[in-house]
């Protein structure tokens, strides 16, 4: 039993983990998609902030200072989506894509040139990395014996951006649903034209949520190459930009159930690694493909209005031109 | 994609603009180039050497022009009825599936003139049940294209990683790749097919599916431009509700046009499987259909656009891959980075450049204007 305990512990830890970064992705989606804009930049930027907090922490040995190197770059890449969608009202899909390529290829680009690895950044260690941070009162509150094992096994011992990501969802739903900026930021979403004529502008609010966008996928890049790895590495982020996405879809763009769908995700991933080669009774083995497939075809199968209704803001993807 | 606000003549909608935009994408990248400290035109000579500086690297740049014209215009069709597939990959992928498991299944018993049509009718079906999933959900139960290709293309990657694995692979080999084909499942190369006329060429990975892809070309004008069917897809494109109106069924509508989108992207499998690799093997499409939405929006949805466009990305490709071999500080995903560039330029960005032509075309009419009227008067 203890054991079958501490097996569920450390694959729920292992969640949070894997979550953290889908979490950070997800909510920036939110920000963006919640005011009309279409990201599915996510992936480009959370690839190409991997690489900046990767590359400037290797260079100056700090993780903050890459942290913030990340920030900026993913704000860069976010600007420059704000730039084609919002100022020049192309289509938000294309350039979400161009972004994507773009990450892909000009993070190996450089990186090859300046560190010479074939693209990997030189391995950090030390300050250079997030490392585990012990949550105070683990030496006491380890002696408990039920939800003191939770405490130190699940929520102690994670590094800073974990904590950040998880925070980061009551402060959007909070940033959403109780500020008015969030008011308006949803009302231009839904219905720009009732937003401009009440006087405020659509194209700053826009640009501020895509920032806000920016900066959550820097945070999340930054895990990924310094606090989860310790060095960024060719398409390291794999898709989880599209996941998070999906997870975004998945939780009808909202926090709280967005936080849950990239946990689920997070879950059948860290579930997928614990399963392999191991035959279930009854069902035999699950093949590792499956679990891996399993996030997209979730969210298909919601989109296609199985599992309750996911309705996009209404103006998505459309741009605002203000009538003259 | 925003509409043009004013009339400009044809010319510089079609030629001019898409021109500037281009440069535009080359311009940054040649920053990029100056940036790792390399120099972009000695850059560009090699490029250019190692797309055309002999028959062998012509045979690989036009080889990879082929897959961009089958996605490319797997792309564009969809375009035309403003669908936006970005399934291509996938498509292309699952359509190499169908090419594979034909040619295993038939190469010991049949010759190759039976094998082929059966081929393309193969990778042709498969591509389109793949595209088939996202288009009927999008026209019957409201989800959208985008999001369900993009999946479908997560999915494809699985699946397809799962059938190499655990079906496809050779029993006794480590990695997961099928068994060759015998000779009647292969596509004659180029090499084979000029040396019936007597000509010698290089080998390269060039076969006779570039013929295809030539043919598909123009299936697509003509289907596009000269039937009630490209009128359809066309008129829904520009206006959903007036095509509604006008008693088309859009919902069917939807479905066709995936499925013919579908249909050319899994004629990459035709190209890669049956012409160049002769097995199936993981990730053969190499981001091909990505590619392909870079070709279709450079090359405007027309098929003589996307041969032009299709052909400069062959030349990136197989240049590229030259070039990070002859500069190593320049590594081969730099044509990604190009790629993505001429995506955003020429598509996220492509009436950037408008206003500014709009005023300098205006003022040159108007002088020109003033010019007669002084001469006259």
């Amino acid at each position: 039993m203890d054991d079958l305990f501490l097996l569920l512990l450390s694959t729920l830890d292992s969640t949070l983990r894997v979550s953290a970064p889908l979490v950070l992705c997800a909510m920036a989606g939110i920000f963006s998609e919640r005011s009309g804009i279409i990201d599915i930049s996510l992936e480009g930027k959370l690839l190409a902030a991997a690489f900046a907090a990767a590359a400037v922490a290797a260079v100056s040995g700090s993780a903050f200072v890459g942290l913030g190197a990340a920030i900026v770059t993913s704000v860069l890449m976010a600007l420059l989506h704000g730039f084609a969608c919002i100022t020049h009202r192309g289509n938000q899909v294309v350039s979400g894509l161009a972004i994507n390529i773009l990450a892909s290829g000009l993070t190996v680009t450089l990186g090859g040139a300046w560190f010479h690895k074939g693209g990997q950044t030189p391995t950090l260690s030390g300050d250079a990395r997030f490392s585990p941070i012990s949550l105070p009162g683990s030496d006491f509150l380890a002696e408990i014996p039920f939800l003191g094992t939770i405490y130190v096994e699940l929520i102690s011992g994670h590094n800073l951006l974990v904590y950040i990501a998880f925070l980061a969802v009551p402060i959007t739903w909070w940033v959403l649903y109780k500020t008015r900026f969030g008011l308006r930021l949803r009302a231009v979403g839904e219905n720009p034209q009732a937003v401009d004529t009440a006087g405020i502008s659509v194209t700053f609010l826009r640009y501020r949520s895509v920032i806000i966008a920016g900066i959550l996928c820097g945070i999340a890049g930054a895990y990924l190459s310094t606090g989860q790895n310790a060095a960024f590495g060719k398409e390291m982020s794999a898709g989880q930009g599209y996941i998070a996405l999906a997870a975004m879809i998945f939780g009808k763009w909202k926090p709280v159930p967005g936080l849950l769908a990239c946990m689920l995700f997070g879950f059948l991933d860290a579930m997928a690694v614990r399963l392999q080669g191991v035959a279930l009774p009854g069902i035999g083995e699950i093949p590792v493909q499956f679990m891996q497939a399993l996030p997209y075809v979730l969210t298909v199968i919601l989109l296609a209005g199985f599992i309750g209704k996911a309705i996009a803001p209404k103006a998505i993807g459309r741009p605002y031109v203000k009538e003259r | 994609m925003s509409s043009p606000s004013k009339a400009l003549p044809a010319w510089i909608d079609v030629g001019v603009i898409p021109l500037i935009n281009i440069l535009l994408a080359f311009f940054v990248s040649g920053i990029v180039i100056l940036i790792i400290g390399e120099d972009p035109i000695e850059a560009v000579k090699i490029v250019v050497y190692g797309a055309f500086g002999n028959d062998y690297n012509i045979g690989y740049t036009l080889h990879y022009t082929t897959n961009f014209i089958f996605t490319g215009l797997a792309v564009a069709v969809a375009f035309h009825a403003s669908l936006f597939n970005i399934g291509g990959e996938g498509q292309a992928y699952i359509g190499g599936l169908g090419v594979g498991l034909l040619c295993l299944a038939l190469d010991q018993y049949v010759p190759f003139w039976i094998i082929l049509p059966l081929a393309i009718a193969a990778s042709g079906l498969f591509g389109a049940a793949w595209a088939y999933v996202p288009a009927y959900l999008q026209a019957y139960r409201g989800s959208h294209i985008v999001i369900t290709t993009i999946m479908f293309n997560f999915i494809a990657f699985s699946l397809m990683n799962y059938i190499l694995v655990n079906v496809l692979i050779e029993p006794g080999q480590m990695s997961p790749e099928s068994r060759d084909f015998l000779t009647s499942a292969q596509m004659p190369t180029m090499q084979e097919a000029v040396g019936w006329f007597g000509i010698e060429i290089e080998k390269s990975p060039l076969n006779l599916s570039i013929l295809l892809a030539l043919f598909s070309c123009t299936f697509v004008w003509l289907f596009i431009w000269h039937t009630r069917w490209g009128y359809a897809i066309r008129m829904f494109g520009f206006n959903e509700n007036a095509a509604n109106y006008s008693g088309i069924n859009t919902q069917r509508l939807v479905v066709g046009t995936m499925c013919l989108s579908g249909v050319l992207a899994g004629f990459v499998g035709i190209n890669e499987i049956m012409g160049n690799h002769n097995r199936v093997m993981l990730d053969f499409v190499a981001g091909a259909g990505f590619t392909g939405i870079a070709v279709a929006l450079m090359g405007r949805n027309h098929p003589v656009g996307i041969i032009i466009a299709s052909l400069l990305f062959g030349t990136l490709y197989q240049g590229g891959a030259e070039l990070s071999f002859e500069i190593p500080t320049i590594q081969g995903e730099m044509v990604k980075a190009i790629q993505g560039l001429v995506i955003l330029f020429c598509g996220a960005l492509a009436y950037m450049s408008r206003p500014t032509i709009e005023r300098i075309f205006t003022a040159i009419v108007e002088s020109n204007g003033t010019a007669k009227e002084q001469t006259n008067g």
